[in-house]
């Protein structure tokens, strides 16, 4: 199921094999910069250089550089085991409420920051940690909103699903499916509307397609030309479902034709491959023309934290194991001899190391002081907001409404 | 002062406030060329060019939600769903987005937008578009819901409901399009949260918002002049948040309560008011709080069925005197609803 090339359509279904070519072609272009970061830097701040450099690059590369390479590699790592250690402590109960994880997802996830600018934006849908740590979002605030602690990047109002954070412009994870969509279509606008220059990208699941917010926003969006980059992270399943069974177009990027939007379709195993297909589409969306991204993943774990994944048969795990994003850079590294095994380890303890401070600054965050339940209800004050706690009545002694 | 058109306030207020701010943009179905299904937007599309008074495709939750996104942006869209029947097709972006964003991300990021939508039966609309269902929206916090009944009013909460930085549910009525009153020429914004009480009374508070509270002022002093009667009336003006503390003040000193409500009676805004006397004039009372209501029906086509099923001026009247005659008010004068 997986595409081990880029795919694209576009508005004839007659020139579709035209872009692949192009796409293949951006692949011999040489590199020309080169993000520095040192191995101990980026443990402790692991998305920082990596999320920065593309955006510095001139022209495309899918030729990667070694340093490059690891710069992924350090991310998708620690991504890696920031969820993983996320998955323990929802375990240990310090996380509530339903839990995401970007396990598998990694190389898509940090493929597709690459490609934007730090004053784009980005929605999401509510599977989005890993987004926001290589939005260079500080990862104690993360952790911290998860543990719904009053440091955490939305105060602990949000929890997993609905991190937001405006000065790195992640503008939302959001837990209903599709509800993402619009938003990001009229933020899209606005940016148009006053002739600037950011893009906005959108992220979503595959099942998300079928929602009919998805056909309404690649409608308007299309329509009023505005600088958005629809991402479908086709992990194949809907919690349980297969897509096969939810979409009658399982190639989801083919819906793109639908509204003479440029689409293609990449394998989201290897941080390269989406890097590049993810610049070509923000390239796209910033001349005006917005654009459908289909990047395939393999979700290493069920839906949330909770969940067995008891609908996968035996094969199927074990073929999982053969789409680790992390386990297969980890290897190649070794094998075109960018990093050795040990040098790999080293890494892995020192993010190991920071994941447990990261923890550890999330239990001592501080609970949300309850006086401040009534302060995010509106923006603008208003007479006869209600401050009533559910014990009190509606009328206090004084015959004042609360 | 300037004797105009509920819908001439309404248009007048857009512009000036498109004037003031080149923030303030417009989106809707058939608002532009078309210049609106009820020619709110009339001339805007000319004056103001597509950039600003935008045609939307058919797609409720698509354009509802990039006006949301918009406003997290900056920009201060007016958004026009054609009827509020249609809103439940937008109502995800409604109440699961522009409700929520401020709070659940921590007062992050503001929504600065207004959503204009007319209610209204009485047009033999039929079922699905004569509902009233306002209330599905004042049920929810983060949203703000107001509903003028006068041309004054309209233009004072317009002005308010866009200077606002917090979604606004701007309730319009078919009936009240075409009614007129006295509009100040100055730009002076409503307060948002207040209710209004629009004649002075102390036989009987009679409570009732948008199209309802037009009918209850103009029975309120049809009543005088027939009747004797000296009823308080009571406009809402704001569903949410509810001016609570001006409908018991208004009771306190009338001691019984009528609420009229365009809507249906059960789980409706008239329980709310209803119940919110119960709970702050309860020693004042001296008969229950009555509600009327529309019947508990889909709203019919057929002309005969639509006006029985919605609360008439007798209606209103037949209440009136049935909860004054429950507590002995002996009228000074007898009228024709015995």
């Amino acid at each position: 199921m997986t595409t081990k090339k880029t795919t694209t359509a576009t508005r004839s279904s007659t020139t579709k094999a035209a872009k692949p070519a192009a796409v293949a072609k951006a692949t011999k272009a040489p590199a020309k910069t080169v993000a520095k970061a040192p191995a101990k830097a980026v443990a402790k701040a692991p998305a920082k250089k990596v999320a920065k450099a593309p955006a510095k690059k001139a022209t495309p590369s899918i030729a990667a550089t070694n340093e490059q390479l690891l710069d992924f590699y350090r991310e998708m790592l620690f991504i890696r085991r920031f969820e993983e250690r996320a998955a323990r402590a929802y375990t240990q109960a310090f996380i509530g409420g339903y839990c995401h994880l970007n396990l598998g997802e990694e190389a898509a996830v940090v493929g597709l920051m690459s490609a934007l600018r730090p004053t784009d934006y980005l929605f999401t849908n509510y599977r989005e940690h890993g987004y926001a740590i290589a939005r260079n979002i500080d990862p104690n605030a993360i952790m911290a909103e998860l543990y719904g602690r009053a440091d955490g990047v939305s105060k602990g109002w949000g929890g997993s699903m609905h991190m937001f954070d405006m000065d790195h412009r992640l503008l939302g994870g959001y837990g209903i499916v599709g509800g993402q969509l619009p938003l990001a279509t009229g933020a899209a606008l606005a940016i148009d509307y006053r002739n600037g220059d950011d893009v906005v990208m959108c992220t979503m699941g595959e099942g998300t397609t079928n929602i009919g917010a998805f056909h309404e926003s690649l409608n308007i969006a299309e329509l009023w030309k505005l600088p958005v980059v629809f991402v479908v992270i086709n992990n194949f399943l809907g919690m349980g479902t297969k897509v096969e069974k939810s979409s009658a177009e399982p190639e989801i990027y083919r819906r793109g034709s639908a509204y003479r939007m440029p689409a293609a379709r990449v394998d989201g195993a290897d941080p390269i491959t989406v890097a590049e297909a993810a610049r070509i589409a923000v390239e796209s969306a910033r001349s005006g023309k917005p654009y459908l991204l289909e990047v395939t993943c393999h979700r290493l774990r069920g839906h949330s934290v909770v969940d067995p994944a008891k609908y996968r048969t035996p094969e199927e795990v074990e073929e999982l194991k053969l789409h680790d994003p992390v386990h297969n850079l980890a290897a190649r590294l070794i094998k075109e001899r960018v990093a050795d095994q040990a040098t790999l380890d080293a890494l892995d303890e020192s993010i190991l190391a920071r994941i447990e401070e990261i923890a550890a600054f999330a239990e001592a965050s501080p609970h949300p002081d309850v006086a401040t339940l009534f302060d995010y209800t509106y923006a603008t004050p208003v007479p006869n907001d209600s401050r009533r706690l559910p014990g009190q009545p509606l009328f206090d002694e004084n015959g004042s409404a609360q | 002062m300037t004797l105009m058109s509920y819908r001439q306030a309404l248009h007048d207020t857009l512009r000036s406030e498109m004037l003031r701010d080149e923030n303030v943009m417009l989106m809707g179905e058939e608002i532009g060329v078309f210049e609106g299904s009820y020619k709110i937007t009339a001339g805007l599309l000319a004056e103001f060019g597509e950039k600003r008074v935008r045609d939307t495709p058919i797609a409720e939750e698509g354009f509802t939600g990039a006006a949301i996104g918009a406003a997290m942006l900056g920009l201060r869209p007016v958004v026009e769903l054609m009827t509020i029947n249609f809103s439940l097709i937008a109502i995800d972006q409604i109440v699961n987005h522009a409700a929520k964003i401020y709070g659940m991300f921590g007062g992050q990021a503001k929504v600065p937008m207004v959503i204009r939508t007319p209610g209204g039966g009485g047009q033999q609309l039929g079922a699905t578009h004569s509902q009233n269902i306002e209330l599905y929206y004042a049920f929810v916090p983060g949203l703000k819901v107001v509903a003028p009944s006068t041309p004054a009013d309209a233009k004072a909460l317009m002005l308010a409901a866009i200077r606002d930085d917090d979604p606004v549910l701007f309730l319009e009525n078919l009936a009240l399009y075409n009614t007129k009153g006295e509009v100040p020429d100055h730009d002076e914004p409503a307060v948002i949260g207040k209710a209004k009480v629009t004649r002075e009374g102390s036989h009987l508070t009679l409570i009732g918002y948008s199209r309802m509270a037009y009918v209850a002022k103009k029975i309120a002093d049809q009543l005088a002049d027939t009747d004797h009667l000296d009823i308080e009336v009571v406009d809402l003006c704001s569903l949410r948040p509810l001016d609570r503390e001006t409908i018991i003040n208004s009771v306190k000193k009338t001691s019984c309560a009528v609420v009229v409500e365009d809507d249906w009676l059960t789980y409706g805004i008239g329980a709310e008011v209803a119940a919110t006397i119960s709970d702050g004039a309860f020693d004042y009372l001296d008969a229950p709080v009555r509600r009327v209501a529309m019947a508990e029906v889909p709203m019919p086509y057929a002309k005969s069925l639509e006006t029985a099923a919605l609360p008439s001026e007798d209606d209103i009247i037949q209440a009136i005197y049935q909860t004054l005659d429950a507590i002995g008010h002996r009228r000074s004068k007898t009228g024709p609803h015995d």
